[in-house]
């Protein structure tokens, strides 16, 4: 349906990297269910647990970011409309977390959880092969608190969502539930190439 | 798995200037399903080259009303905005879906208290849940803090200001940040601090539900002031919007 009178900047984005329902932004916009923890780094520590609630890893702060790291520059998208382009991050990628822990994915789903409470949803195919990080560092810098620093789950080819602020650890599912959005209307997957934004689309 | 939230047309039947830079826009849409306070809309505009542009907006008014309206904010720049309060006109059509987001809402059942606390046009989700309070003749009590620059950005003023006088439970403050001409009484001229939120707000003790809603940078510095004063994090949900956190 066409919007009688509505012209927009005429500046298409770029099909091949802006999903469709998005815009691109040089801002970095913020987008959180509460207020921003800040939780000191000698308490900090990032735990892997099966799927019984047992640990299978934990590393504290100093130990997490002397493990192996990558650097990646990815394009991301936010399910409220706004995609950064050619955004830069470091981190451990989920791939180097499975093989410094030991093990190989003991389930194909995973839910990561964050100080806070948040929690969201992922299926392990969506972070092998290094398409996935925990980040902690943006633009070369310390990742802000309000970025989700110290770290967070980088996801790039998912809604940002996705990438869990805060994060704390992962913890291995069975079977696929959902997390803090997805039981709050948003998609349980969340793939932005196929505008999957809400329950259902 | 539910099934897809479709995209409805609704028909522009009023637009209104609420203040020099927001409009309401009410909407009347065939199929509306209904929604609860605190929910948002996605608005899809197309251009006749086929240029589409996507935004959300909160709605104003509350589930006993017939129709929707929205307030849109005109951002200088602003492609969505700028059409929206300059160009739009009752009689036109937009497409929207919704209603979204089941998170930042509030029912009268939920009870109280409640702590509302807004920056410029983040009030409106909290407008649509007084307004949904007084349609339902409801006692709970509320209290809201409203931020704006100057004193002509009130948004719903008049509204507020009746519903105030009722004293029924709803109490209002509002918190000028940069005028310069003398405030009325009770008008605080100051960005808002912990002593604005411990007198304006419930205690921590009466166990408020706590919401935040407005700009970043303004909804990052209340949510800490807020826990630091003693409300848990947990009782305390923001919705941010608009441009930049820190780091750009």
């Amino acid at each position: 349906m066409i919007t009688r009178g509505f012209k927009g900047r005429g500046e298409r984005a770029d099909p091949s990297r802006v999903p469709p329902g998005q815009y691109v932004t040089s801002d970095f916009p913020v987008l959180s269910a509460g207020p921003t923890p800040h939780t000191p780094l000698e308490q900090w520590s990032f735990t892997i647990r099966d799927t019984d609630g047992s640990d299978l890893a934990s590393w504290k702060w100093k130990e997490f970011v002397a493990l192996p790291q990558t650097e990646l520059t990815v394009d991301i998208h936010c399910v409220t409309k706004w995609s950064k382009l050619d955004t830069r991050w470091k981190g451990v990628t989920f791939d180097a977390l499975m093989e410094q822990a030991g093990i190989e994915p003991p389930a194909s789903y995973l839910m990561a959880f964050s100080d806070g409470g948040y929690t969201t949803n992922l299926p392990v195919d969506d972070l092998t092969d290094g398409q996935a990080l925990v980040a902690w560092e943006y633009d070369g810098s310390a990742l802000e608190a309000e970025h989700g620093g110290p770290a967070r789950l980088l996801v790039p080819h998912l809604y940002f969502w996705k990438s869990a602020k805060w994060v704390r650890g992962l913890s291995f599912m069975e079977e696929d539930e959902p997390g803090f959005w997805e039981t709050h209307g948003y998609h349980l997957r969340g793939d932005p190439w196929k505008e999957e934004r809400y329950s259902g689309d | 798995m539910a099934s897809s939230i479709p995209w409805r047309t609704g028909e522009v039947k009023e637009v209104v200037w609420e203040t020099p830079r927001v409009k309401s826009i009410m909407l009347a849409v065939p199929g509306w399903p209904g929604h609860l306070a605190g929910q948002h809309v996605d608005l899809r505009l197309t251009a006749e080259n086929g240029y589409q542009a996507q935004r959300s907006y909160s709605l104003a008014t509350p589930p006993e009303q017939q129709g929707i309206a929205l307030a849109v904010e005109r951002l200088r720049d602003g492609e969505v905005s700028t059409f929206l309060t300059d160009e739009l006109r009752p009689g036109d059509q937009l497409e929207l879906r919704g209603p979204l987001g089941g998170y930042f809402t509030w029912e009268v059942k939920q009870g109280g208290p409640l702590a509302l606390v807004s920056g410029g046009s983040g009030v409106v989700p909290f407008m649509a849940m007084i307004r949904h309070r007084a349609a339902r003749a409801s006692d709970v009590p509320v209290d809201l803090l409203c931020s704006w620059r100057t004193l002509e950005d009130i948004i719903f003023r008049d509204e507020l200001a009746r519903l105030a006088e009722r004293t029924d439970g709803f109490r209002l403050s509002h918190a000028i940040t940069r005028s310069a001409s003398p405030l009325p009484p009770g008008v605080y001229g100051r960005r808002i601090d912990r002593a604005m939120l411990l007198e304006s707000l419930p205690r921590p003790e009466a166990k408020p539900l706590v919401y935040v809603c407005g700009p970043t940078p303004m909804v990052e510095s209340v949510a800490n002031l807020l826990v630091s004063v003693g409300h848990p994090p947990e009782r305390v949900k923001t919705e941010r919007f608009g441009a930049t956190g820190g780091a750009s």
